[in-house]
């Protein structure tokens, strides 16, 4: 049966909560914009309760397995960061208190800044983007705003390697930018002879990813930045792979302009279903003017007996602000939980160990599946997920096949440079028996496969649902539940 | 820290992939470059880091500690116990995006109830799975509008008593999209009170979007029918940004002929956290619903012909149209949607109801009190809900410093965003506002006049 909704759930005259009545006398209601009906659920506690325990149980998660979601960086979760983010202190401060009563919150927010500069190699941080893309959409718009502060306006060009996410192109053309697309070559790095031969003064800047995401570190990194500094073009840096860097090398150290930090990847913050993310921006010292404001900054130094007083800048040449007040403040107390556990050599521990798990997965399993850039990967790779002996399965058949082992499949069809591609990311939270029940199960799909494709074909079977009908949802688009019946 | 492996486990995985030692996993990375001495403080332990992350937290004064007459874009509100107790399941809270719908249905089926209840609220036909906040969804409104129009129409009238921080994340937003600008908003350095009527001479054939807030920043209730009606003759889309609480009272504004609902959704069941994570609402007319950023959540079948809930209309998304997408946006804001979702189920019908009754009573209380003082008029031209302007004897930065000697954390200071109000305090009241804070703020504001 499947879980009713909330609103077949609903009988009338229930409520899951009551309020007091008022405390004060009631003043007439503005009749003219009264509304009709309010056609919401109506339900107890337990109904609720119930309702919502029974669509958890629906769902894979981290805490019940590896969740090899290439990209995602889908790392355990701290419990200690819930515990301490919840703190009243944190949750109950109104973003327009006076300064003097969120000196707390602003330490944490300075230090964090701080933290992130070190991390990243960079001059100044803003905490404002709301998420990766967000963080994008900041780092070009600063871009933008730097050559045109020079007086530069022909720069109408991005550069995008093919094997760039989505949001990369999606962000550059929302700054009003033309996205020019940068082949790999073979080894998986970006194609060179190619780049050099697009750089020119049109060129705003090129957006990279790196370690990319065929999970490699660009052995071409250095004369990639060196190429577009030349032609006067900024480096943008997406930082949705740092987890492989923490500690083993500074993105601004390779000469990488600008980057954003994913909070809820690097640094274990939930991803909460598809959200709250949190996409900090790193920049360098010519760039700092550009940011967007306001940022936390030590307005008074302490003394021994008096504490620095924290309050907000705004840069002078901001490109204005992303978000209202100060960004994803709940998801900052996480990270900083975190960075502050890990320390230098424990963030370095956590890059050490995700690249081993990975480089540990390859190396069992490139027997099995071809592997199309084949050498040392960082904290991810990619597989081809389909065989010419058995043409008819393909990758997406053996991700809903993992399923059946208790699994969350890899990122399918991503990078689009490889056919049929399974990125695969186990994180450093992982143990070698986790890692081993993976490989496992994998081998098992590439037998079945080849003696029984049908069970690839018509899998998942042990799963709430099994395929689900994409083009039925599309095709027919029901977006919400029935309409309660208004009697 | 979190990492599992033993020393012999590591050896065993070295060889395996046939290296010496973790170090030859990073010859890639330039030698000169490598392993940075990172100026970080030292790691802590679990018990070390919690007495430290509290020590920070007591260095703030909670405004659940003292009565608070801030708003202005974020609501103190009752969020019921079982919001959070739910939230905390791992399920919910360590799943990422529902890529995967056969491993995800508890995360789907939640966020298609959320975008129920939010067509439920507006009155809008779709809502799409959430997006950053409320300032980045009306952003997101422009540049909807913006491309519906294939970018031939580059203006956008946008309400001086739009939310400041909307009106600048707007600007933020479509400063890429050469000779698209945003008038309406300068009338907020020189009329900043005026109602929607000013806005009228402003809309003509080249205006994209016309977008107004309800109840207003300033907490005021308009009738928009007469500008949506001026809006649609000119072609142009009608956005309203809305306080999904006081929906539970007034009047959705599709009845007013909205095109688009955006909304800041913080106050239905998440706590203040400093101003984030927030929820933003999106919803628009089915009309728009290919042109809508973000994530979808559709109902199917599955292979058994069960019913099933997937992403839908992906091919609008960047991950597919890469740089010709609706927008860049990749998540949503997944568990601030399920916060919501718990919060207004557990309300629902009748409680959401009382809840804006119980604003909209004491908020009024609040005023009549105030009025009573001698040298504060509040601003009563046009019926309000749950947040009023107070014109005061002295500017409010003084007030308040007086109020906070008082124990009382004042409203918010208008000349901050409007510098023509100098003397004028928003002041929210919520039903978490009890009479006794009423009366305590009334009797220092007395003692300041005095």
């Amino acid at each position: 049966m499947p879980e009713p909704t909330i609103f077949e759930l609903s009988s009338p005259g229930r409520t899951g909560v009551t309020f007091p009545t008022s405390d004060v006398p009631e003043s007439p209601l503005p009749v003219d914009f009264l509304r009709s009906d309010l056609p919401l659920p109506e339900m107890s506690e337990v109904d609720v309760v119930r309702h919502f325990t029974r669509l958890s149980k629906l769902n894979y998660s981290i805490d019940q397995g590896i969740y090899p979601l290439g990209s995602c960086t889908m790392k355990y979760n701290p419990r200690v960061n819930e515990m301490v983010a919840r703190f009243s202190g944190f949750t109950q401060t109104h973003p327009l208190q006076p300064l003097e009563t969120v000196q707390g919150n602003l330490y944490l927010m300075y230090l964090l800044q701080e933290w992130l500069k070190e991390i990243g190699g960079f001059a100044g941080v803003t905490l404002q983007p709301a998420a990766g893309a967000q963080g994008e959409l900041t780092g070009i718009l600063i871009m933008r705003a730097y050559h045109v502060d020079r007086g530069d306006t022909r720069r109408t060009r991005i550069l995008i390697p093919d094997s760039a996410h989505g949001t990369n192109p999606a962000s550059s053309a929302m700054s009003g930018y033309e996205v020019i697309n940068i082949p790999t070559d073979p080894r998986g790095n970006i194609d060179l002879n190619f780049l050099q031969s697009v750089c020119d003064d049109r060129v705003a800047g090129i957006m990279i990813t790196n370690p990319n995401t065929l999970g490699l570190f660009d052995q071409n990194i250095i004369p990639v930045i060196q190429a577009v500094h030349r032609v006067g073009g900024l480096v943008y840096g997406d930082g949705a792979n740092l987890n492989a860097l923490l500690g083993i090398a500074r993105p601004g150290d390779l000469g990488i302009d600008i980057m954003h930090f994913n909070l809820h990847k690097t640094f274990a913050t939930p991803h909460g279903g598809g959200g709250p993310g949190s996409g900090p921006v790193g920049v360098a010292a010519s760039l700092v003017d550009f940011l967007p404001g306001p940022i936390v900054s030590m307005v008074e130094e302490g003394d021994e007996d008096i504490p620095p007083f924290f309050g907000f800048v705004q840069p002078a040449k901001s490109i204005g602000r992303v978000k209202s007040f100060f960004g994803h403040f709940g998801m900052m107390v996480r990270a900083f939980t975190y960075i502050a556990m890990h320390g230098p050599e424990g963030l370095r521990k956590v890059a050490e160990n995700a690249v081993l798990n990975a480089n540990y997965l390859l190396a069992r399993l490139r027997n099995t599946y071809h592997v199309p850039y084949d050498r040392i990967c960082m904290h991810e790779f990619v597989l081809e997920g389909r065989w010419k002996e058995v043409p008819e399965i393909i990758a997406l058949d053996i991700s809903k096949r993992l399923m059946d082992y208790g699994i969350h499949p890899p990122t399918n069809y991503f990078p689009l440079i490889v056919h049929d591609a399974l990125m695969i990311e186990p994180t450093e939270t992982e143990s070698k028996d986790s890692l081993d029940y993976f490989v496992d199960a994998m081998e098992k799909i590439a037998f079945e496969a080849r003696t029984h494709p049908e069970w690839l074909k018509e899998a998942p079977h042990q799963t709430p649902v099994r395929r689900v009908d994409e083009v039925k949802a599309a095709k027919e688009l029901v977006l919400c539940c029935q309409p309660i019946d208004r009697e | 820290m979190f990492a599992p492996h033993t020393p012999s486990e590591r050896e065993e995985m070295l060889k395996v992939i046939g290296v010496s030692s973790i170090d030859d996993l990073f010859r890639d990375v330039p030698e000169n470059f490598r392993y940075p001495q990172l100026n970080l403080p030292p790691a802590l332990t679990e018990m070390e880091v919690v007495a430290e992350l509290n020590e920070i937290a007591m260095n703030n004064l909670p405004a659940s500690e003292m009565p608070c007459f801030l708003g202005a874009g974020a609501y103190r509100h009752y969020i019921p116990a079982a919001v959070d107790a739910l939230l905390q399941r791992g399920e919910f809270f360590t799943a990422y995006t529902p890529y995967q719908p056969e491993v995800s249905q508890g995360t789907l089926q939640a966020i298609f109830e959320y975008q129920t209840l939010i067509t439920a609220l507006t009155g809008m036909d779709v809502a799409n799975a959430s997006h950053y906040d409320g300032a980045t969804a009306a952003a997101e409104a422009v540049i909807m509008a913006y491309h519906n129009f294939r970018g031939k129409r580059t203006q956008a009238v946008v309400s001086p008593s739009l939310h400041p921080q909307y009106r600048q994340v707007i600007r933020t937003y479509t400063q890429g999209y050469s000779g698209f600008s945003i008038v309406g908003d300068e009338l907020a350095a020189t009329e900043p009170l005026t109602g929607p009527d000013t806005l009228l001479a402003k809309i003509n054939e080249n205006t994209a979007i016309v977008i107004v807030q309800y109840p207003d920043f300033f907490g005021r209730i308009y009738d928009y029918t007469q500008i949506a009606a001026a809006a649609h003759a000119a072609g142009a889309l009608f956005c309203v940004a809305v306080n999904p609480i006081a929906l539970g009272l007034l009047k959705p504004p599709s009845e007013f002929g909205a095109d688009i609902v955006v909304g800041e959704g913080q106050p239905l069941g998440i706590p203040l956290s400093y101003g984030g994570p927030y929820l933003g609402i999106l919803a628009a007319r089915k009309e728009y619903v290919r042109k809508l950023a973000g994530r979808l959540v559709g109902e199917t079948i599955d292979a058994d012909g069960k019913r099933a809930y997937v992403l839908t209309l992906t091919a609008r998304e960047q991950h597919i149209r890469r740089e010709k997408a609706t927008s860049n946006i990749c998540t949503n804001q997944g568990l601030m949607a399920l916060a919501s979702t718990i919060y207004l189920s557990l309300l629902g019908k009748t409680g959401l109801r009382q809840v804006a009754e119980l604003c909209y009573h004491k908020a009024h209380y609040a005023a009549a009190q105030i009025s009573k003082i001698p040298g504060f008029q509040v601003y009563s031209d046009t019926p309000f809900f749950h947040e009023f302007i107070v014109q005061c004897p002295a500017p409010v930065e003084e007030i308040n410093d007086f109020l906070f000697e008082e124990g009382i954390l004042g409203g918010y200071d208008l000349s901050q965003d409007y510098p023509s109000l100098p003397n004028a305090m928003l002041v929210a009241v919520t039903e978490l506002t009890g009479k006794e804070d009423i009366h305590a703020l009334c009797k220092a504001l007395e003692e300041f006049h005095a």
